[in-house]
């Protein structure tokens, strides 16, 4: 009963992560097109100009030229990013020694739950040839990185509670915030628990996970080990649905943030296609209510653009 | 220094100034300007205005009247809710929905920024001036009275209407320079929230300082200048230009104006014409020399390339950036080209591009492109050793970090300043600061905010002149050159040298771009760049 609580909630908090996670990623790529408000340097500058910070816009006649843009270039500033913090390693170093472990840990038990799933599949639907080595192979990668990840992520969460409360950020943080990190440390600390006490070559927790991508909701474990299981996966659970309700969904913000602003500064070129998207645009009502943008509600962004040529 | 213990306090202590700055207990500067009390004494604010109009700190900007009665009081709150529900509008804001709920939604309040802005360092790092500061009030203020959240989620704040007024006036602490956002790891703008604040203020309130409004974009779009100068006196003040610029050089010069189907439309910021007529007399010499098709417009805003919506209103911006098209369109040139102003670049280059369509999508080059393809190709005789003088250049935000503008102004120098004679500011290039000018500072001096200005904005921009000339003897007779390619930046830096007398004691002088490349130029006299203070 307890285990089959345990699947119903797994599976549950993983849709709907999925589903939260799609509905952010469709708010933020349906905002309507923007002014250009990029930021320099662009990482897909080509030509050497990302090196330094320059644009296209520092070539003769750029308009009738063909850009230069580098996925390369991007991938070179996004993959260290992503991994490794780099911009809070240069800006901010004393929480960046918190936030990095705090997000490692996050990237290995997140790694370690990948490696699962898959390894659930190739268990539960492969021939026992290639299932058997693939769980003997699990039984040695998943407890480092799963036990590694817990730790970071816990002593990473408890450092940044800790920085939270510093003078400078104390004042900027609230109460949700530090729900945030405790929920972490609980989450995380009862997982570990259960690593360390109860299944430390993860196979009660590689069970479970084979028997949730092959829909087998058998019990697993029993007495403690099997309720600090269930405890487990219902608090990661829950915790992996939370997360893109609140600003940690940062991770999908952060894309548009930068691919979509930041580093957005494909030009509007005469009969190009954003040319009738902005027209759309400036057709737009406006209800703007001081007196000298003389809105009424009605009239659109090129009328009142337009409006103070007749006076 | 006095400063506030919390956002919280934004709507308390009424009347008071929640910061103040001791000036004795800044940084000092570098040598020859390190003793505080050598400094000029900042100017307080009268008693007459701190009775009569809103106090943030030690200074005023926008000029907010207390309101003397409750619906007055009503008027500012309601008028800010109201505005701030239109910024998360697809009608209202299109043009900057997404960085804004961006911004608002997922700063993770980490203060990596706070370092970075050289307003909240130079000023001791006063809570006030902190760059999510303000960020924080307009975030809380957001989630707890229009979305009606509990503050346990994004923190607490009392809405009165001194929480507006004082908001609305602290958005005009920061110049815009957006040094803030480069820091942010999560991609957050601190510059981006202050001037949406100030949106809410011009767009629904009609609050707006009138140096960049009613002096500004209103009177641009009136006569056609913010100078006020009218088609005709602008032709005349060419024509001065021209006499003038030939007695220097020796070449005679004719500047073009409304030639029909010429391959460029220069557009100056006017207050080059104004203040610096060395600086559209040598373009006119170059343009000239290199042979260009070119053409100045006496169209109304022809001659202005000015745009002040960029710091305040979209509708304003949009206006300007459609009648420069429009002139451009007229004339039936193939490019417009923006001469030394670096909002103005970013303005009708980067900002209307998602703007002008049609035949008014005419393409728009940088001045410091162009410059550099004349240099380039080899039809100027140069002679570096007329610029043997050190020579630092000033990095416009506008035109570098928003724009990524960065080498062509250095190819340029290359080619004009002896070899040893440059050097770089640290940092430069996309991580330089702002003049201080930056966000309409340049042009706003009520009350006593050009000293406020001089004592937290531009410090630390004269800071790193002083620091980029400290191998140099400060000498007054030893001349040192600050390369300024932007009209608000060169003002900035004439305020601030002449603030601390830093031509008269330390022989520090600034200019711009082209004036280099044309005191370099062998069919011209020696001597364009003639070291006379002004």
């Amino acid at each position: 009963m307890m285990t089959t609580l345990a699947y119903v909630v797994a599976y549950l908090g993983i849709v709907f992560f999925l589903i939260a996670c799609i509905a952010r990623f469709m708010m933020w790529s349906k905002m309507p097109m923007h002014v250009r408000w990029e930021l320099y340097p662009v990482a897909h500058e080509g030509g050497g100009k990302a090196e330094y910070g320059g644009s296209y816009l520092e070539d003769s006649e750029w308009w009738s030229k063909k850009r230069e843009v580098s996925l390369v270039g991007e991938l070179k500033v996004m993959v260290p990013e992503i991994l490794f913090l780099v911009a809070l390693r240069e800006h901010n170093k004393k929480l960046w020694t918190r936030s990095f472990p705090f997000h490692f840990g996050l990237y290995l038990v997140g790694g370690a739950t990948a490696l699962m799933l898959f390894a659930g599949l190739i268990v539960g639907y492969g021939p026992d040839s290639i299932g058997n080595p693939v769980a003997e192979l699990m039984g040695w990668v998943l407890p480092v990185l799963g036990g590694a990840g817990l730790v970071l992520g816990i002593l990473g969460a408890v450092g940044l509670v800790l920085r939270r409360m510093a003078r400078e950020l104390s004042d900027y943080t609230a109460p949700a915030d530090l729900f945030n990190l405790v929920f972490f440390i609980v989450a995380f600390g009862v997982a570990l628990v259960t690593f360390v006490g109860f299944d430390r070559d993860f196979s009660m927790v590689g069970s479970f996970v084979t028997n949730l991508v092959t829909f087998n909701l058998a019990p697993i474990g029993d007495g403690t080990a099997g309720l600090m299981l269930v405890l487990s996966v219902v608090l990661l659970a829950v915790l992996v649905a939370y997360i893109p309700t609140t600003h940690m969904s940062h991770f999908i913000g952060k894309y548009f943030a930068y691919h979509s602003i930041r580093w957005q500064d494909d030009p509007n070129l005469p009969g190009g296609k954003q040319e009738k998207i902005i027209q759309e645009l400036l057709s737009r009502p406006v209800t703007w209510s001081a007196p000298h943008i003389g809105a009424d509600g009605k009239k659109s962004w090129l009328d009142v653009t337009l409006e103070d040529q007749d006076k | 220094m006095k400063q506030p213990d919390s956002v919280k306090d934004m709507g308390k202590k009424p009347g008071e100034p929640l910061a103040q700055i001791n000036q004795l207990e800044q940084i000092p500067l570098p040598p020859p300007f390190d003793n505080l009390e050598d400094e000029p004494e900042f100017a307080q604010l009268s008693d007459e205005a701190r009775e009569k109009y809103v106090v943030l700190d030690d200074t005023i900007a926008v000029n907010i009247k207390k309101p003397e009665t409750k619906e007055e009081e009503d008027a500012l709150v309601n008028g800010f809710l109201s505005g701030l529900e239109k910024l998360f509008s697809v009608e209202d804001n299109w043009t900057f929905l997404q960085p804004f709920e961006m911004s608002m939604e997922h700063c993770a309040k980490c203060q990596s920024c706070s370092d970075s802005c050289p307003i909240y360092e130079e000023s001791g790092q006063n809570e006030l001036y902190r760059p999510i500061y303000r960020s924080e009030i307009l975030r809380r203020i957001y989630f707890k009275y229009i979305k009606k959240a509990s503050p346990a989620l994004h923190g607490d704040i009392d809405l009165n209407w001194e929480t507006v007024a004082r908001l609305i006036e602290l958005s005009y602490r920061c110049n815009l320079c957006r040094r803030c956002a480069q820091t942010c790891p999560i991609g957050a703008d601190n510059g981006l929230l202050s001037r949406e604040i100030r949106k809410i203020a011009s767009m629904e309130m009609g609050i707006v300082p009138r140096e960049i409004h009613d002096d500004g974009s209103v009177l641009q779009l009136q006569v056609g200048s913010s100078t006020g100068m009218t088609p005709m006196i602008v032709k005349d003040n060419i024509e001065f230009i021209d006499e003038d610029t030939a007695e220097r050089t020796g070449v005679p010069i004719e500047t073009p104006f409304d030639v029909q189907g010429a391959d460029i439309l220069l557009i100056h910021n006017a207050g080059e014409i104004m203040a610096w007529p060395e600086n559209p007399g040598a373009f006119a010499t170059l343009f000239e020399a290199a042979g260009l098709s070119w053409t100045l417009s006496s169209d109304v805003l022809g001659y202005d390339g000015i745009n002040y919506g960029v710091w305040y209103d979209d509708v304003q911006f949009a206006r300007v950036a459609v009648r420069h098209a429009q002139v451009a369109k007229k004339l039936g040139v193939k490019k417009i080209v923006l001469g030394e102003c670096g909002h103005a670049h970013k303005a009708l280059t980067v900002i209307a591009d998602k703007v002008l369509t049609g035949d008014l999508n005419i393409p728009r080059e940088s001045a410091m492109v162009t410059m550099r393809d004349i240099v380039r190709s080899g039809v100027l005789k140069l002679d570096k050793s007329r610029n043997d003088f050190p020579v630092t250049l000033h990095d416009p935000c506008n035109m570098v970090r928003l724009m990524g503008i960065v080498s062509p102004q250095r190819e340029i120098i290359d080619a004009v300043v002896p070899e040893g004679r440059f050097r770089e500011m640290a940092p430069h290039g996309v991580e330089n600061y702002c003049c201080g000018g930056g966000s309409g500072f340049a042009i706003m001096s009520g009350h006593n905010f050009q000293d406020w200005r001089h004592r937290m904005t531009g410090r630390r921009k004269f800071r790193q002149i002083l620091d980029s000339f400290q191998d140099e003897s400060m000498d007054p007779k030893h001349y040192k050159y600050v390369c300024a390619p932007c009209s608000n930046c060169k003002g900035q830096i004439r305020d601030i040298i002449n603030y601390y007398d830093a031509f008269e004691k330390a022989g520090i002088y600034y200019g711009g771009l082209v004036e280099l490349i044309v005191n370099a130029m062998e069919d011209v006299q020696p001597g364009f760049i003639d070291w006379e203070w002004h």
